[in-house]
């Protein structure tokens, strides 16, 4: 047979698309075509596959090979697609039955021994696959676990394309296991091989436990790090911490409650990157929905924790103030990458000294926290990454930032004080729901708080207990904070109680406010009514937010 | 002669031994021109075949076949040209092929003809 066909899956943004690898056999001088907008990663796959195949111990046909990859229109990327050209290749040598290769899709890069190595992105391809009516997923042990993470998909893991050849077959070739086995007595290979490499391919049921070996591999992958999700706050840190804050924490709170976005503004040392940092241990766990999609996001960013593929907690991203655009909504040369407000879907994403971002920097989160999503478009395709994050922004009040102490020394001068503050847009800050100052505390305010200051747990329950009683209310729609209402939404089916929203109107009236700010301002008044476990806002819920919204006078 | 040169000289043979087995005609050997050397012209049917030879002990060091890079593919062209002009004769078709010839084992080797190269 000349020609044979397998599957693979490319990735744009977060969506997996089934691709047909064909490879046609044909006489002529020995070479290797690859056609179907292949990157440099997947044009060299063309010498990795050769040695692979070779260094398994198969013989590589010396014939003129073309491999075709389809839809040829679509930009293809990385090293993902090294198995699937590698079997369409052997099965069109006749090496392995092409019947077999139906409704299977490979994903992995290869060795030059032949080993099959993990690549990224494998959840969002294991997800795709079965949606598009595949059964079978075929993955290195390392990625088996993100694969088995998808209901009905089996997952076949296996360590070598060797192994591979043997399950296709359907038996290992007695010559290769004795070559093997005389290779593990040699003592100077055997000593450098891990043994897995070796090891048989092993097939895994949808729901089935994973096998010992493969949680061996992974966890061997994960070193002694494991179980560090990225970004998840270490243990030990407790919003209790916070002590001297209590505006602040409370703040937190109703952020947390309500999916609101937070700026913190005060001088060094008042606790805000403290209060930022423990923001994420006052928020419930993700739900599945959810875990799987922010897992999918960092499988494509390869952030995912090695033995670990589900993320259950919410993510805190805190990228550096020197990040560029493409950093923190996603981009890049070549594979568009997510960016941090991507990886901070369903969490918290915080900018540290917000002022010191590069302005445009901001402004681009000014889609996502509108729409939940980040849409980047390039040339051949788009690629959609949802990014529907808490923004968390920390700030000084002025380049010296002694403006707010008593008794201030502040050098500023007005003119500073103010362009510092207006690096921040206003269109951004109209988007952010809650300004909060905090101030220098003495020591008798902090022996004070000492006992007031409330344990993360106990204010993650109220979280959860106001998150539900929203959820209770937003049932039968897509959205489950009350953030995420939409407006015209909030007007017509989830309006405050008569008369409450006077003060807003008033406010208005007065060029305080914008249209945007009232829907935001009444959002936040829900989660107050969340909190304090009443029916609808009244005119102290809408008070209080709007007190939130207009914060310090900046 | 070089045990190399020796070893090229018996595969050129056992090519045009193999490829009068398969009709074809052999017109021409070892043509010498500036630009180079044309090991094998031959006929078959109305198609001039200009052939490259490449003969190798083993197959340690890649096979015969793998020997032929794009640029000696690209010579084999314009020397097909220099050897029609040379000799005044028109054809209907030119066709580049190659020939493999692989020691297998001692007196034993296996022969391989690719049509239609360049």
């Amino acid at each position: 047979m000349a020609l044979a066909r397998a599957h693979a899956m490319a990735l744009v943004g977060v969506r997996g698309h089934p691709v047909e690898i064909e490879a046609d056999i044909e006489n002529g001088l020995p070479a290797l075509l690859l056609v179907g907008l292949p990157d440099t990663a997947l044009r060299e796959a063309r010498d990795r596959i050769r040695s692979a195949v070779v260094n398994s111990g198969e013989t590589w046909p010396q014939r003129r090979i073309t491999v075709g990859l389809s839809p040829a229109s679509l930009p293809k990327r990385g090293s993902g697609f090294d198995l699937g050209i590698a079997i369409s290749i052997a099965a069109a040598a006749g090496l392995v039955p092409a019947a077999r290769l139906g409704g299977m899709v490979f994903l992995g890069e290869l060795g030059l021994d032949g080993r099959v190595r993990p690549v990224p992105g494998v959840l969002p391809a294991a997800a795709a696959a079965v949606g598009a009516g595949f059964a079978t997923m075929v993955v290195a042990p390392e990625n088996a676990p993100e694969a088995a993470l998808v209901p009905e998909l089996r997952v076949l893991c296996t360590p070598s394309l060797g192994a591979l050849l043997d399950w296709l077959r359907g038996m290992p070739r007695p010559a290769v296991a004795a070559r093997a086995a005389a290779a593990q007595t040699a003592a100077g290979s055997a000593a450098t091989e891990p043994a897995a490499v070796r090891a048989a391919a092993v097939l895994i049921e949808p729901g089935a436990a994973l096998p010992d070996s493969v949680i061996a591999v992974s966890a061997a992958a994960a070193g002694p790090d494991a179980g560090a999700a990225p970004g998840a706050a270490p243990p030990g840190r407790d919003l209790a911490d916070v002590i001297g804050q209590p505006m602040a924490r409370r703040a937190a709170e109703i952020c947390a409650a309500g999916g609101h976005h937070l700026m913190l503004l005060g001088p060094p040392g008042v606790g805000k990157t403290m209060l930022a940092e423990r923001l994420p241990t006052i928020l419930p766990p993700l739900e599945l929905p959810a875990a799987l999609e922010v897992s999918s996001i960092h499988s494509v960013a390869g952030t995912l924790p090695a033995g670990r593929p589900l993320l259950t907690e919410p993510p805190f991203c805190a990228p550096h103030h020197t990040a560029t655009k493409a950093a923190i909504v996603g981009g890049g040369s070549g594979i568009i990458r997510p960016g941090a407000a991507s990886l901070a879907h369903f969490g918290c994403l915080f900018l540290d000294e917000a002022p010191e971002f590069a302005r445009d920097v901001l402004d681009a989160l000014r889609q996502p926290l509108e729409s939940g999503q980040v849409t980047i478009a390039r040339s051949g395709l788009t690629a959609v990454f949802p990014a529907r994050f808490m923004l968390i922004l920390a700030a000084n009040p002025c380049p010296c930032a002694r403006a707010s102490t008593v008794g201030s020394t502040c050098t500023c001068t007005p003119i500073v004080r103010r362009r510092y503050l207006a690096r921040l847009s206003g269109p951004l800050m109209d988007r952010v729901d809650v300004k909060v100052e905090l101030l220098p505390v003495g020591r008798a305010e902090l022996l004070s708080d000492l006992q007031l200051a409330e344990p993360s747990q106990v204010v993650a329950g109220r979280v959860a207990e106001a998150r539900t009683r929203a959820a209770r209310r937003l049932a039968g729609t897509r959205w489950r904070l009350n953030a995420q209402v939409p407006g015209p939404e909030l007007r017509r089916a989830f309006r405050p109680a008569p008369g409450a929203l006077v003060p807003l109107e008033r406010a208005m009236d007065l060029g305080e406010i914008s249209a945007r700010g009232v829907d935001r301002i009444v959002r936040m008044s829900w989660t107050l009514a969340d909190l304090a476990g009443v029916d609808r806002p009244g005119t102290a819920e809408i008070g209080y937010a709007l007190g939130l919204w207009l914060g310090v006078g900046l | 002669m070089n045990a190399k040169d020796e070893l090229g000289r018996l595969g050129e043979q056992l090519a045009a031994d193999f490829l009068e087995r398969s009709e074809l005609r052999i017109l021409d050997r070892n043509w010498r021109c500036p630009d180079g050397e044309i090991d094998i012209v031959a006929l078959e049917r109305r198609t001039l075949v200009i052939c490259e030879v490449k003969t190798r002990s083993s197959g340690r060091y890649g096979t015969p076949l793998e020997a032929i890079s794009a640029r000696k593919r690209v010579r084999l062209r314009k020397l097909a040209v220099a050897w029609v002009q040379a000799h005044g004769l028109f054809y209907d078709e030119i066709r580049i092929d190659v020939v493999g010839v692989l020691k297998t084992a001692p007196g034993e080797f296996s022969i391989e003809h690719v049509r239609g190269v360049g």
